[in-house]
């Protein structure tokens, strides 16, 4: 994949290292000259014309000189456990070559992390690789004594684990930490200190110097995650091994890791392997990719071809259950893939898969199919992989419609029942599951002016939302925005503060103690942490039937199982011993115990696999359908909300910045902060499809275009603002990549770079408001009024549709990020769609001063309020740095 | 610097399953030995432990008296024996008491919280800061010595210690969603409280069971060393090492084995407790 935009006319130099001291930048990889990806090799034909390829790449990437990079072959691992030798990991073989990225992907207990851990030799204990070969480089990793072990690890090898925070030292400050790492590569102390302050400014944190004398708990998560990067490039690994780099970060901080990963495997040459669930996501970064089941690669092959056209209906599957930006419940449910990987040890006569997959057939159950090479340098391990290429599209995609679809998983009674409830409009009421007393123009939640404190921290601050019958409202921001703290109080949980919550009309007491049992069976929860929301000591029967009996529900456990899709056989385990999917199932069977009129979901798949997360949310879809049950659906992801809701209101730093119907929210014109999270959204997973799309092809003509309309007609508004002209920009890449990542990349300046540096930082801006007035995202906004918006409250602007904007700007200056990615296929790239709108920052500059304006893509480019002037100066002197060549 | 420190968790691993069965089966041959002599002393000594024989007096250990004599011609090995019953009649009693009791205030401390939890925290400190042994001659002096006392006196000194742990974990649990999600279905705080919260504390309840238990040993032996424990002249340990710790150098014999009986018995416990902790822990 980076082949081809590695590969193409336009790219750039290789940026000048951000810091001279540590120059870790390397000539472009090997591989550069000889793209494997063919012109046209994107197209669609390619699926089954692999043939086209010119070089006989071989199995992988093969490309390097001998023994150079990764290679793993045979490898298998596997646990002493009670029961004997737990196979973990069974005969897996792959090459990545210096320089490349290859993604391997599965869900939960699939041996991913177990593989990652074998290459570095660090499994956890009763562990052990019992076949096969790790060579890196041509050390053969397996061979190697303890000693000979410990000094290759120091000089070769890096890890990124899944969580940053612990894999930091909290009793020690950042610039010491990394120091450390640097002291056993042979550094001086004085020499460390200075790499340390380098490094964390090559994983683009904000004054790095400040960073260093931080502690870790002072820091956010993406931040935490960058510094983890920071020492990991601090070896100069020759393998580096990023283990779900990005699981529990907001998506928009998730964005900016990918990309700073992005950035960086340019400058380091190692080989790099990559681990997700996601493998929408990974598939964007990697130029191949492995998919594993049960301890076996399934299918293999480059990124985009695996992501374009899958050969083994696992891969299918998985693509098919992430949710698309912009595409709703009510146009396509979304394929969730029944049951659960075999847990090791498990024996799954034939192919492991069978019991999921659809395509299965007597074949498959019996014997075990092979890793086939298919043309092109893929491999599959599927006895039916014609048939599935044999179905158009994704057979996967459109249960609703193709009954006989591998993973329709059809609920009966849902379509019908479901009708009703889904055609008519949000707003009228759909008649909820039981009679209520209230007038039918009254809408079910009216929540006014509600504010809630944590101490003197405002967290919710005066916000005012509607919830119609039958509705889903989704709620979407940033961790810390008060999304978590509103939905609470909804539910009458949480610290007490002002404003009013009305049910019906009817005002309802604010903590849950106090309201009688008829407002709280109409008002339920689902908790976003599985691991915490059921009681670990009791059976999930006795949860369901305790809650049926509390909230005088008429259903039985087994009943409310049955509704959501929790095997029986699961009803008298207790929750240790059910998945995460499980365990959110049996909790919102739980909230729906007692026919509820109003469900608060607050988060509740942000902590499952992309698989599993497909599953509950239609699951809830399904609920909603069947019951006209409303939401309150919370996430900090713009394409979950997009499908589940009807609504959506977009909370930022405590109050509601925009709220309207969920397609003229997501399509604009909307907020600057709403366009924000589009774009990020977008770049997260623009759809296989714009990956597919040829090569080099340039299709940014309209949009600059529009772009500079824009600026013209902000400026018709009065505003003064240097204007630039929006770039030209190759979408095929700037598809797989960001558009911030091409602004940085085609080489216009390496202000750029520096702006996007610190541009960076703005997205993980501590998210209090401190009492001050005026938007709360003044500060990061890159279409902010100097003097306006900082200092006085927006006003609410109404656009039609009930759909409401807080913000200075007029209607019409308001970004718009135009057409959804699925309607537009010939898309301009997703990047591209974002940035169009963005004219630079209204900074009062003299017109002198037009170079020396941040260049501002977009709203990640501009100033954090804490560093505000201190970052502007500091780049001004990086500028000086960068433009000496 | 992940690779690093992933690196040195790799060394130093243990084998826990086998650890952990040695502890267990070691601790618990100890205990169960000493339960059946507290049980059955009368038959397996080999004579009256109160017996005076004035012509055997600070005989060393030897084939006759197999841990020797006291001052009085006592057997020292039939003294010990004999010694395990009022302890491990004490030390079981207290730590059931104090481990209820101090679960319960922990308990409804940690689950009402605010005020109540305010009032019942200071309430303890007071206990805590009260020098344990001045409470215990006080209260002996003026209940008079019995079983019944010193059991009282050693659990009301553990009730403390064990109510904060189970604070502490009740704080924990309190704030999970299974509790709100109760709390959102109407559940009272008392039945948030048994059916909810309790279950899920139990395991930091066995682990105070099993951490006092060993302590309640040491306590009660303390107890009678001081004197306010059996009357004197019985064979219980405390009161043994007391009596004869002014013959230290002439009959050392006489001191040493009760020392070595209540060691013996503390270590065992510890051992099964730390073993049985460690499994509750991890599950």
């Amino acid at each position: 994949m980076t082949g081809r935009a590695t590969g193409g006319p336009r790219l750039p130099a290789p940026r000048e290292p951000v810091t001279r001291d540590v120059d870790l930048t390397r000539p472009r990889r090997p591989g550069q000259g000889e793209n494997p990806h063919g012109p046209g090799a994107w197209s669609e034909e390619n699926s089954h014309g692999p043939g086209s390829r010119s070089g006989g790449s071989g199995e992988s990437g093969e490309g390097g000189p001998a023994g150079r990079g990764l290679r793993v072959t045979g490898l298998s691992v596997s646990y002493r456990t009670a029961r004997g030798e737990v196979p973990a990991v069974t005969n897996v073989s792959f090459d990545v070559a210096p320089g490349e990225t290859y993604g391997i992907v599965g869900e939960s207990g699939c041996g991913k992390t177990t593989l990652s851990r074998a290459l570095g030799r660090h499994l956890p204990p009763g562990g052990s690789i019992t076949g096969g070969g790790v060579t890196v480089d041509g050390v053969e990793v397996p061979a190697l004594s303890p000693a000979e072990l410990r000094r290759w690890r120091t000089t070769s090898l890096a890890v990124v684990h899944q969580e940053a925070g612990s894999s930091l030292d909290p009793t020690m400050r950042i610039g010491a930490q990394l120091a450390e790492v640097l002291r056993l590569q042979g550094r001086g102390r004085a020499e460390a200190r200075r790499e340390a302050v380098a490094l964390l400014a090559r994983v683009r944190l904000p004054d790095p110097a400040a960073i260093a004398r931080r502690y870790p708990h002072q820091l956010s998560g993406g931040q935490q995650q960058r510094v983890v990067i920071a020492a990991a490039l601090a070896t100069r690994p020759r393998l580096l091994v990023l283990d779900e780099p990005t699981t529990g970060l907001d998506a928009t901080v998730q964005h900016e890791i990918l990309d700073l990963l992005w950035a960086l495997r340019a400058e380091t040459d190692a080989a790099v392997v990559l681990i997700s669930h996601d493998l929408a996501l990974v598939g964007r970064l990697c130029e191949r990719v492995g998919v594993l089941y049960a301890g076996r690669m399934v299918e293999e092959g480059p990124a985009a071809e695996v992501m374009a056209s899958p050969r083994h209906p696992y891969t299918s599957a998985l693509l098919a259950s992430v949710p698309r930006l912009g595409v709703s419940r009510h146009a396509r449910e979304l394929a969730a893939i029944p049951g659960r990987p075999p847990v090791p040890g498990e024996e799954v006569g034939g192919c492991a898969f069978a019991p999921r997959c659809a395509l299965a057939d007597d074949l498959c159950r019996k014997r075990t199919p092979a890793l086939e090479p298919a043309p092109g340098g893929r491999r599959a391990r599927c006895h039916h992989t014609d048939r599935l290429l044999a179905t158009p599209g994704s057979p996967f995609e459109e249960p609703s419609d193709a009954p006989g679809a591998p993973f329709a998983e059809p609920l009966d009674s849902s379509d019908s029942t479901g009708s009703s409830g889904s055609t008519g409009s949000p707003l009228e009421p759909t008649g909820p599951a039981d009679g209520t007393d209230a007038p039918s123009g009254v809408p079910l939640l009216e929540v006014r002016g509600l504010t809630r404190k944590y101490g003197r921290t405002i967290v919710v601050d005066g916000v005012d939302l509607t919830i119609g019958r039958a509705e889903v409202l989704g709620l979407v921001g940033e961790s810390g925005s008060g999304k978590t703290t509103l939905a609470r109080a909804v539910a009458g949980l949480g610290p007490r503060g002002t404003g009013t919550i009305a049910l019906h009309g009817r005002e309802l007491a604010a903590t849950v103690g106090r309201r009688d049992a008829r407002d709280r069976r109409r008002v339920q929860m689902v908790f976003q942490n599985p691991e915490t929301s059921l009681n670990p000591s009791h059976t999930v029967r006795a949860i369901l039937t305790r809650a049926v009996r509390g909230l005088g529900g008429s259903r039985t456990a087994a009943e409310l199982a049955a509704r959501a899709s929790l095997d029986d056989h699961l009803l008298d385990a207790r929750p240790d011993r059910l998945s995460g999917g499980q365990k959110q199932r049996a909790a919102i069977a739980r909230a729906f115990a007692g026919d509820p009129e109003l469900v608060v979901c607050d988060e509740p798949v942000s902590a499952l696999d992309v698989s599993v997360q497909a599953g509950v949310l239609r699951l809830l879809s399904e609920q909603q359908r069947l019951t006209g049950t409303s939401y309150l659906f919370i996430s900090h992801d713009l394409a979950v909300v997009g499908y589940l809701a009807d609504r959506i209101a977009v909370m930022y730093r405590g109050r509601i910045v925009e709220e309207g119907p969920a397609s003229r929210v997501l399509a604009g014109p909307h907020h600057p902060y709403t366009a924000s999270l589009v774009a990020a959204s977008r770049a997260r997973l623009d759809d296989p499809e714009s990956i597919r799309l040829p090569a080099g092809e340039p299709a940014e003509e309209p949009v600059k275009e529009s772009a500079e309309e824009r600026v013209g007609s902000a400026r018709a508004g009065g505003i003064t603002r240097e204007s630039e002209p929006a770039r030209a920009r190759p979408s095929g890449w700037a598809s797989r990549i960001r558009w911030e990542r091409a602004a940085g990349r085609d080489g216009v300046t390496k202000r750029k770079d520096a702006n996007e540096r610190k541009g960076v930082n703005v997205w993980e801006g501590v998210n209090v408001r401190e009492g001050a007035t005026g938007c709360g995202f003044a500060a990061r906004c890159p279409l902010r009024i100097e003097g306006l918006c900082d200092s006085v409250d927006p006003p609410v602007a109404h656009t039609g549709d009930g759909h409401t904007v807080r913000c200075h700007l007029d209607t019409g200056d308001l970004p718009d990020t135009g057409d959804l990615p699925r309607t537009a296929v010939p898309v301009t790239a997703p990047g591209d769609r974002g940035t169009r709108h963005d004219p630079p920052t209204r900074d009062a500059k003299a017109p002198g001063d037009a170079q020396h304006t941040p260049a501002t893509q977009h709203a990640r480019h501009t100033h954090d309020t804490r560093d505000a002037q201190d970052s502007r100066d500091t780049q001004d002197t990086r500028d000086k740095e960068d433009g000496s060549p | 610097m992940s690779a690093v420190t992933a690196g040195a968790g790799g060394v130093r691993r243990r084998v826990a399953g086998r650890d952990f069965r040695v502890a267990l089966v070691a601790g618990g041959a100890l205990v169960l030995a000493w339960a059946v002599v507290a049980a059955f002393w009368p038959q397996l000594v080999p004579y009256d432990p109160l017996r005076h024989d004035p012509l055997s007096r600070f005989l060393p250990p030897g084939p006759e008296h197999w841990l020797g004599t006291d001052q009085f011609g006592r057997d020292t090995f039939s003294r010990m024996l004999a010694g395990a019953r009022p302890v491990l009649q004490v030390a079981p009693l207290a730590t059931a008491l104090a481990v209820v009791a101090g679960t319960a205030v922990g308990l409804v401390a940690g689950t009402f919280g605010g005020l109540v939890d305010e009032i019942v925290m200071r309430l303890l400190d007071a206990v805590v800061v009260f020098p344990a042994i001045i409470a215990a001659v006080l209260f002996v002096a003026l209940a008079g010595r019995s079983v019944t006392v010193m059991v009282l006196v050693v659990a009301g000194s553990f009730v403390p210690i064990v109510a904060r742990s189970v604070r502490a974990a009740t704080l924990v649990e309190r704030e999970k969603a299974y509790v709100e999600a109760a709390r959102l279905r109407g559940e009272r705080p008392w039945s948030l409280m048994r059916r909810e919260i309790f279950p899920n504390v139990g395991t930091t309840v066995l682990v105070e069971a099993t951490s006092r238990f060993g302590d309640a040993i040491f306590a009660a032996a303390t107890l009678s060393f001081l004197g306010l424990g059996q009357p004197p002249g019985s064979p219980d340990w405390g009161a043994s090492v007391s009596d004869n710790r002014v013959w230290l150098q002439l009959a050392p014999w006489t001191i040493l084995a009760p020392a070595l009986a209540i060691a013996s018995l503390v270590v065992g416990i510890a051992l099964v407790a730390d073993s049985l902790r460690g499994r509750w822990e991890a599950s």
